[in-house]
């Protein structure tokens, strides 16, 4: 596929990222199990008549969706293609509840409507009167991927000239605190925090005056161990006409569970001597988070800088051109996304 | 003739009115509706409802697929499996990754029949149950069965997710990305959707009536279906067998309301246009149309309007099979797909069920009874809530 | 009825997340859907819900919904004159 371009990349995190002045200084670091995201105020994106019946996520999608829009100066774009792993879990837990405290008695349809996955990306299509390809994957860890995917797809097939790709995922407030039960069971959990944010990127089929990154090609797979992995790198940056030589940093989702041995076995042969970064601990393990890491590598090229509080070791480069980002989540939902400066 | 073409080599089924391709046949045949009142689930309105239910339990499906009783698999899950291993066989495939295969499966309602279950009280034992609540669950399920370690994702759309899972599949073969990719949906019946479509008054407390003037809503239902989609180069060189082709496909949105259609079916009328598009055909070339249909009054003035707005009063035969099936929500574009290759492949168009009185806005008349005739081109819809609207053209060359 | 109909302006900003209203915002003959307040049929839903919920009044039809949420002055009398609690 060809490669696409990324115009405008914005983040709405636990980390102070939707203001575009700073990158990743002053972070937070977090004590608890939860890295709730900071919210701006939604007034100025969303009108009070249609927010009053939307959740966190969908206020955090349509808000990064629109600043995105504004920041790529696109008012329209041909497709929305949204990523969200556990869905709008809100208004899901909302409807549930009414469903039990009432025993299906005097439920009323606003939870259950907004309850659907994809509720963001059609609520963006509908304030934007967006009538193009438009489209919601819910592949877990590889929900945003799979958006990119498609949109660099639809793009290489000339079906569309611009398209806003995001991902949203949101904490909500009871299957979370089962999901955290269930991860402290396990023999080595989950160490970050859990977290929720959303990302959004516009991207296009050449490159334009505010271009400054390009998406080179992404793969997503199923299945991968710690004796495949350095192959399946290799076969995919021969796919680019790229060898592990090439690349100068690597971002990797590590969360601390038993899983990162995948991230380290790459960390300690292909990718040894050059950047290597960290992010979950910053955003949460949540999903979409490799959006925030997303995010991050195409901050990088276009700042030409790693904040420290990404870095995994010590090595510098003096230029960088292509970051590689590696993501699973429990040994499923791989994905392999490869950035290049424009 | 378009260049890479996408092949249709094997599908998989099953439903309120069969649990193979054949019973699947024989039922749309002989006019066997799968509509009756509930079984598997405890409902308060199961005297008000009729639905399209798998009659099988999950203990009987889960001992289909040779599961242990510990299993952790939901009734979207169980469901997706069944058909997906089908369609697996029917296409011959002994090998499954010596072409880069992929899955793509879409979904709605995902693990929710488990989480309503133990939704606030989960216990040391059903914790394990937490992790199949996301929609992607249901999707590794069925990549595990089928031994696929290559691109696998999951699409939720609505009710058009697996019509935008089977175009994905297409454009992936068609740009050269994968060989042989699985697509198709699976939505199980649960209390959560039941409940959250009671609340819209949208669901008919008797046998649903698409495209009738006096429709009064929808029954709901649960299927799963897959097809097997592979390139030309595969074909020829395991000497397959082509059931029929992907010609076309079309997305759009409506962008007009969060649940229902706009007046002139703008969304849909721009997805069967595109499709028409890809496929490089007239609007005439159609032979049948597989509509969307669920029979609500939104719906179908809704849809139309848009085929109104596409064919003036010259309407190609058309049908919804939702009165057979019930509305299968994020599997029913991939049910329709295999009825629309059905209806390719013995040149058949399958009755619109319980059809009385045409829609006054519309004078549009559904094909009522089993209607033989050649068929090249059959053009089936799936929309959703949120404006999601998709268009598939299979064709039998 | 004035009680009542200070009690469904309160119900309807509640029911319909009128965050930024208060009771005083809603005159008794303001248009509640449309042009007036804006609502929706979706909103419409939610009010034949509370119909049922409080007053016991069940609408079948959501079509049957259209004359009787006019403004709060004519729901309010339709309540008075159907309400089983």
């Amino acid at each position: 596929m060809k490669p696409c371009y990324i115009n405008s990349a914005v983040s709405i995190s636990a980390q102070d990222t939707l203001d575009n002045s700073n990158f990743l200084e002053n972070t937070i670091s977090f004590e608890g199990q939860l890295a709730k995201a900071i919210h701006p105020n939604y007034k100025l994106f969303i009108s009070p008549i249609a927010s009053r019946r939307m959740a966190t996520g969908v206020k955090m999608g349509i808000a990064a969706a629109k600043k995105a829009l504004e920041l790529a100066e696109l008012e329209t774009p041909d497709a929305i293609i949204t990523g969200t792993g556990i869905g709008c879990i809100e208004d899901s837990e909302k409807f549930l509840n009414a469903i039990l405290d009432n025993d299906e008695e005097f439920l009323t349809p606003t939870s259950f409507i907004q309850s659907t996955h994809n509720t963001v990306g059609a609520q963006i299509a509908l304030t934007l009167k967006c009538k193009g390809y438009n489209v919601t994957y819910v592949q877990g860890a590889a929900s945003f991927e799979s958006a990119v995917l498609d949109g660099q797809l639809l793009l290489h097939e000339n079906e569309a000239k611009t398209v806003l790709v995001g991902g949203t995922d949101e904490l909500g407030k009871y299957l979370i605190n089962d999901i955290i039960l269930a991860e402290t069971a396990e023999k080595q959990p989950i160490t970050t925090p859990f977290g929720e944010g959303a990302h959004f990127f516009s991207l296009s089929q050449s490159k334009q005056n505010k271009s400054f990154a390009a998406i080179k090609g992404i793969k997503i797979f199923n299945k991968a161990t710690t004796e495949t992995i350095n192959i399946k790198v290799e076969d995919f940056l021969k796919d680019h006409d790229l060898t592990t030589e090439d690349i100068d940093a690597i971002v990797l989702g590590k969360n601390g569970d038993t899983f990162d041995e995948l991230y380290q076995t790459l960390q300690y042969s292909s990718f040894k001597s050059i950047p290597q970064l960290h992010y979950k601990h910053l955003c949460g393990e949540f999903f979409t988070a490799s959006a925030f890491g997303f995010w991050t590598a195409a901050n990088i090229i276009k700042h030409q800088y790693i904040p420290e509080v990404l870095k995994l070791n010590t090595i510098k480069k003096s230029n960088y051109k292509n970051i590689l980002l590696y993501n699973q989540l429990k040994g499923q939902q791989h994905s392999f996304t490869l950035l290049t400066s424009c | 003739m378009p260049k890479n073409r996408v092949a249709i080599t094997g599908m998989g089924i099953i439903s309120s009115i069969g649990t193979t391709v054949e019973a699947n046949l024989h039922a749309l045949l002989n006019s066997q509706k799968g509509i009756a009142p509930i079984v598997n689930i405890n409902t308060r309105h199961k005297n008000e409802i009729k639905v399209g239910e798998v009659l099988q339990t999950n203990a009987e499906l889960a001992k289909s697929l040779h599961l242990n009783e510990n299993h952790n698999y939901s009734r979207t899950a169980l469901l997706g499996c069944i058909a997906a291993q089908q369609a697996v066989k029917h296409a011959n495939i002994d090998t499954i990754d010596a072409f880069r295969t992929g899955l793509i499966s879409a979904t709605s309602v995902g693990g929710m029949d488990l989480t309503e279950k133990h939704f606030q009280n989960y216990n040391a034992e059903s914790l394990k149950l937490i992790n199949s609540h996301h929609a992607a669950d249901s999707t590794e399920k069925i990549a595990a069965l089928l031994g696929i370690t290559d691109f696998t994702s999951t699409i939720s759309t609505a009710c058009s997710s697996a019509a935008n899972a089977i175009m994905l599949g297409a454009r992936l073969i068609k740009s050269g990305q994968l060989d042989r990719v699985i697509v198709g949906g699976t939505d199980g019946l649960a209390k959560f959707t039941i409940n959250g479509f009671k609340t819209l008054m949208i669901l008919s407390d008797t046998d649903c009536t698409p495209f009738d003037a006096n429709r009064k809503g929808l029954n709901l239902g649960e299927a799963a279906a897959y097809l097997v989609l592979e390139s030309d180069a595969v074909v020829k060189q395991d000497n397959k067998t082509v059931l029929g082709y992907l010609a076309g496909y079309g997305n759009a949105n409506d962008a007009f309301h969060q649940t229902a259609s706009s007046e002139n079916g703008e969304g849909a009328f721009l997805a069967m246009s595109k499709a028409l598009k890809v496929a490089e055909l007239n609007p005439e070339d159609i032979n049948y149309i597989n509509a969307h249909g669920t029979a609500t009054p939104n719906n179908d003035l809704s849809e139309g309007k848009a085929i109104k707005r596409i064919y003036g009063d010259s309407v190609p035969d058309f049908s919804s099979t939702k009165a057979f099936t019930g509305h299968t929500l994020a599997a029913a574009g991939a049910i329709e797909a295999v009825y629309s290759i059905l209806a390719l492949q013995n040149d058949v168009m399958f009755p619109n069920l319980n059809f009385k009185t045409a829609i006054p806005e519309l004078s549009m008349v559904p094909i009522t009874e089993v209607t033989k005739k050649p068929l090249n081109y059959v053009l089936s819809n799936s929309f959703g809530f949120g404006g999601n609207c998709s268009t598939l053209i299979f064709s039998k060359n | 009825m004035d009680a009542l109909k200070k009690e469904l302006k309160e119900s309807i900003i509640e029911q319909l997340n009128l965050e930024d209203f208060t009771v005083e915002d809603i005159a008794d003959d303001d248009t509640l859907f449309g042009d007036g307040l804006g609502l929706d049929s979706i909103d419409a839903l939610e009010l034949i819900v509370m119909l049922d919920k409080d007053y016991g009044i069940k609408l079948t039809d959501p079509n049957e919904g259209k004359a009787v949420f006019v403004s709060v002055e004519v729901l309010a009398t339709y309540i008075a004159k159907h309400r089983t609690k």
